[in-house]
């Protein structure tokens, strides 16, 4: 009841799993802002998005473990799929993991991820699996309410005071180096693109330099140029920060198997 | 469809009028554009209702109260589905749904803008042009984006100078 599932290797399975587990992981790292906001409006406002994530991550949770009893393996529901994966089955970019850190790095690992979920909601509008582009259709809309947060914030806080704005800049560089992730193809990407299931995350990088530069340039700010690291979080090999999410995350599923509210 | 079928449709979609938005409680499901389908099939009846927000933590709750305002209106067994597709839309919140948000405090979302890319539209240079429900002045100011749940944002009115939410239009 409790123990860990295994999924079969299906690059189908995996791409889904990126989406669903990159909203999965973004919610639970926000969701650790409830009543530690700086102030009430934030705290309420970082975890309403929190919800909306763990929404997404529900549906494509379920139709990801619907498409496990698909390619060979056994069919599993959103529940087992969060909570009963290994770390090396969760296939978020490693940028979604990273800690929480200041409040500056959450505005702007927001700007970043939901700037790039917009875009690939709107590409998957016409997935060829009719179930993607329907919760595609619906998270594109809370994304756009997602970004309109980060963006506000960041010209107020790349704009405010000198030690705002040097948070900002430090946030940047920190997560700079996890940014190749999110734009390089791999096989993965390839089968998507084939079946029509969803664009290469390659495809997703001019667009959203396009809308980072936008929002940066308000108030003068750059993204650092990417250094050669590379994160692997999205092929299942994640940060030291991973393991100890999941333990949070998981405790009370695989101590009170079930347990519901 | 045979006139006992409809009915019950129409029964059904009476019951469902009175079944409350449990974060909005000044309007029905049927008010917000919740349900999009009522049908009667041989084994029962089939309600289709379509989610606000991926998030939103009364989906369930919704679910449970249509299902029960079926039965008690002696209309079941019931089958309660979801559809996401198309979208759900605050333009769908009906005209008799504005009047009671406002009513209430609420105020009412504008229409939505047409599909298709949008722009990123920064705070400083936003129209923010959201009456006051309480006064009617169109001198407001947003305080947050998101207010106690995530449908709706937070206003002040600059001249009554109460507080008030918006429902967000998405």
């Amino acid at each position: 009841m409790n123990a860990s599932i295994r999924l079969p290797a299906a690059p189908e399975l995996d791409y889904l799993l990126r989406l669903a587990d990159t909203c999965l992981i973004s919610g639970q790292r926000l969701g650790e802002w409830c009543g530690h906001g700086p102030i009430l409006e934030e705290d309420i406002a970082l975890a309403n998005m929190a919800l909306d994530l763990v929404g997404q991550a529900r549906a494509l949770l379920t139709l990801a473990g619907q498409r496990s009893g698909q390619c060979g393996g056994t069919g599993f529901d959103e529940d087992q799929l969060a909570f009963l994966r290994d770390e090396g089955a969760y296939r978020n970019p490693t940028l979604a993991e990273l800690p929480r850190g200041d409040f500056a790095f959450t505005i702007l690992r927001n700007l970043v991820l939901s700037t790039w979920l917009k875009l690939v909601w709107e590409r998957l509008s016409d997935s060829s699996e009719a179930e993607l582009a329907a919760i595609a259709g619906k998270a594109l809309k809370e994304a756009r309410y997602h970004q309109q947060h980060a963006a506000d914030w960041t010209v107020r806080l790349g704009d405010g005071t000198e030690e705002s704005r040097r948070r900002c800049v430090s946030a940047l560089a920190r997560i700079a180096a996890y940014l190749p992730e999110l734009f390089e193809d791999d096989a993965v990407d390839a089968a998507a693109v084939a079946s029509g299931l969803g664009p290469a995350w390659s495809s997703i990088r001019e667009p959203w330099l396009a809308e980072m530069a936008e929002v940066l340039g308000e108030v003068e700010l750059t993204l650092p140029e990417p250094t050669g690291f590379r994160s692997t979080g999205k092929t299942g090999r994640h940060s030291e920060h991973m393991g100890y999410l999941l333990a949070e995350m998981q405790y009370l599923q695989r101590a009170y198997p079930g347990g519901a509210w | 469809m045979s006139v006992i079928a409809q009915t019950r449709v129409d029964a059904a979609w009476a019951a469902l009028a009175e079944v409350l938005d449990p974060e909005v409680p000044a309007l029905s499901v049927v008010d917000l554009g919740l349900v999009r389908e009522v049908t009667d099939h041989d084994n029962g009846l089939e309600v289709v209702l379509t989610p606000t927000y991926s998030g939103c933590p009364a989906t369930e709750v919704i679910e449970q109260g249509v299902r029960q305002a079926i039965e008690v209106a002696g209309l079941g067994p019931v089958r309660v589905s979801l559809r996401r597709a198309p979208a759900w839309s605050s333009d769908w919140i009906s005209e008799a749904g504005r009047r009671k948000l406002r009513e209430y405090g609420i105020a009412p979302p504008g229409a939505v803008l047409a599909a298709g890319p949008q722009p990123i539209r920064l705070y400083g240079r936003r129209a923010v042009a959201v009456a006051c429900p309480r006064c009617g002045s169109a001198r407001t100011e947003q305080l947050s984006a998101f207010g106690s749940t995530a449908c709706k944002s937070l206003h002040r009115c600059l001249d009554c100078v109460e507080p008030f939410e918006h429902f967000k239009p998405i």
